[in-house]
């Protein structure tokens, strides 16, 4: 089971048992893990709730300031800019990855020749895609005199900036975020080697061709997968970085067309040590990942289909 | 568990036996097309790579004019030029970066490995409860606690030092791998514990002598990610590290991109891959547990 499913898991299953409880050895065994629970994960999301509500800098102590952040949020033009780009973004990017990755897990059927080759081939990228080094080729492949217009203008095509350009430069980071859609393809990839052949046989028998045993067999078996990795995918894409960082130079450029959220809230926190305001925007990044998650989940119940 | 063991690598497909009748024949002209069809897409996705490495192997000027991957000749200068192209030879970044790693991969494997033994076999107090919140922390985003975390180690006077980016792994935050962990722990008979507990082991013992052992491959696939995304990471290492001396190959990279705009790519593309290479070498080495790493969390 997936840690989705776990999560499903416990909230369906029954209480625990009578039996005697290991409650000292546990301490012991999870000593780092609660201290890390506490000093650095939970603590810190507590920690930035409360600095929300205050002015600091750093270098004064925080000075509380009611809902001064948040109304300022509201009249934040950067802001807006940073949730349209990451919006968009995260929509794109995430459903063509997908798509790309179970077109190429179906591909990669049972028992192909060289199959350990192409997964390998497709799954590298992924492993590459969130490094400074590819996002530095990107900056180069996308540029003026990159590759990319060097094989347009073979063929005759009059290409352009494409990072300098505020219309095209979100779908360069578009593409890299796709290109990575190997790590997707092994989870399919296993998902389908899942669902019995005798399933396909049975509709064989019955006539149903490759098309309706698609999308009568392989997608609703596939769903809990396909939802797995939608979950991941957008809660990953929504902290893309170091693209966009390295391909703008940290400014989010060309006016502020690759102004991630989180590019945004590093230079409200890092270059102007604007933490209370910093802290805000984690907040609002928080609730916003977390109201697409729930609206997944819920959506889940019309479309996942689960089999157990 | 899925079959994803490594296939033997593929006798030339010409070899296969004859067809015998048309439809045999239509099948194989189906086959044929699609490994041309997967092999064009696998080198469209490489090609910026393989460009990549062949570019740093180019003088500056011919980096714009060649989109193709055939040499002249071999260009090395790159290399030397961009290895002292920063304050200190790229050597030491690499230095930085791999004690940073080594160390993130001792506390990742020492701390999740006995907080997953504890959630796999243990049964404590509002255990269920301490779970779900181990899983909801898989998918916390490091953004939300970047702020208060960079406070706190700045008031212990951490920053310009590595320990921001170790000792959040030496206390299992990288819960992703604790996950991972329990759920091959939950595959090993239980017996050999209990057998283990008659002979009068605690589970100090058991933990030690008999889980730890068996948990190798989920220990391996451990160190290859922990690797791989402690070396490819720049948001923690951007922050906490601001001093050139610490910088790590993320960094110090990303420095050299802003400190030469568009005039040196070919040292530049040379470092990169050098940046590369270490990754490259984990892939190939651990590609067996990388693949199940993500498909057991993803399925089982």
């Amino acid at each position: 089971m997936s840690a989705l499913g776990e999560l499903r898991r416990i909230r369906g299953s029954a209480r625990g048992s009578p039996r005697k409880k290991d409650n000292r050895a546990a301490l012991l065994f999870l000593l780092p893990w609660f201290a890390g629970l506490g000093l650095i994960t939970v603590g810190p999301v507590a920690a930035s709730l409360v600095l929300g509500f205050t002015d600091y800098n750093l270098i004064q102590a925080p000075e509380f300031n009611g809902v001064d952040n948040f109304t300022r949020m509201l009249s934040d033009e950067r802001l807006y800019k940073a949730l349209r780009v990451t919006f968009i973004y995260v929509v794109v990017s995430v459903p063509v990855q997908l798509a790309c990755a179970l077109a190429l897990a179906m591909l990669l059927d049972r028992g192909l020749r060289g199959l350990a080759f192409y997964r390998s081939a497709f799954y590298l990228p992924s492993l590459l895609g969130s490094s400074v080094a590819i996002a530095v080729l990107w900056r180069q492949i996308f540029g003026a005199d990159g590759l990319v217009n060097q094989i347009l203008d073979l063929m005759g095509i009059q290409g352009r900036g494409w990072i300098s350009d505020p219309s095209t430069a979100l779908s360069t980071l578009i593409v890299l975020n796709v290109w990575t859609f190997g790590a997707p393809m092994i989870i399919f990839l296993a998902g389908l080697r899942q669902i019995p052949v005798m399933y396909y046989e049975a509709a064989q028998t019955d006539g149903a061709n490759r098309w309706t045993q698609f999308w009568r067999i392989t997608l609703p078996l596939l769903s809990p997968i396909i939802f797995f990795n939608l979950v991941l995918q957008i809660i990953h894409a929504f902290q893309s970085f170091t693209q966009a960082f390295v391909v703008s130079g940290g400014s989010g450029g060309p006016s502020d067309s690759t102004l991630f959220y989180t590019l945004y809230l590093y230079q409200r926190g890092f270059n102007s040590f604007d933490m209370g305001y910093a802290s805000a925007l984690a907040w609002l990044l928080l609730v916003i990942i977390a109201a697409f998650t729930a609206v997944n989940f819920w959506a889940a119940k019309y479309w996942v289909f689960y089999d157990d | 568990m899925t079959d994803l063991k490594h296939r033997p690598p593929p006798a030339a497909a010409v070899d296969a036996p004859p067809a015998r009748h048309p439809l045999g024949v239509a099948k194989r002209l189906r086959t044929t097309v699609k490994h041309l069809g997967l092999i064009l897409l696998a080198l469209i996705m490489l090609y910026p790579v393989l460009w990549m490495v062949v570019s740093s192997l180019r003088p500056n000027n011919e980096i714009f004019r060649s989109p193709g991957l055939v040499l002249d000749g071999l260009h090395t200068q790159n290399y030397g030029e961009g290895w002292d192209a920063l304050a200190s030879p790229f050597g030491h970044y690499l230095l930085n970066s791999a004690i940073v790693v080594l160390a993130c991969i001792i506390g990742n494997l020492v701390s999740c490995s006995m907080a997953a033994y504890a959630f796999a076999r243990l049964d404590f107090t509002g255990k269920r409860m301490w779970f779900a919140i181990m899983l909801g922390t898989i998918m916390l985003p490091i953004h939300v606690i970047i702020v208060p975390q960079y406070i706190l180690f700045s008031q212990l006077g951490w920053i310009n030092t590595f320990l921001p980016l170790i000792v959040p792994k030496l206390l299992a935050t990288d819960a992703f791998f604790v996950f991972l962990m329990v759920q091959f722990i939950r595959g090993l008979p239980r017996e050999l514990d209990e057998a283990a507990r008659i002979d009068g082991c605690g589970h100090g013992r058991i933990f030690w002598r008999i889980i730890l052992p068996l948990m190798k491959p989920a220990l391996a696939t451990t160190v290859i990610f922990t690797f791989i995304w402690t070396w490819n990471d720049f948001f923690s290492q951007l922050i906490y590290l601001t001093d050139p001396q610490m910088y790590t190959v993320p960094v110090a990279l990303r420095s050299f991109v802003d400190s030469t705009v568009n005039t040196s790519w070919g040292s530049m593309f040379a470092m990169s891959v050098v940046s590369l290479v270490p990754v490259f070498l984990a892939f190939l080495l651990g590609q067996r547990y990388l693949v199940k790493g993500i498909a057991t969390t993803g399925i089982k």
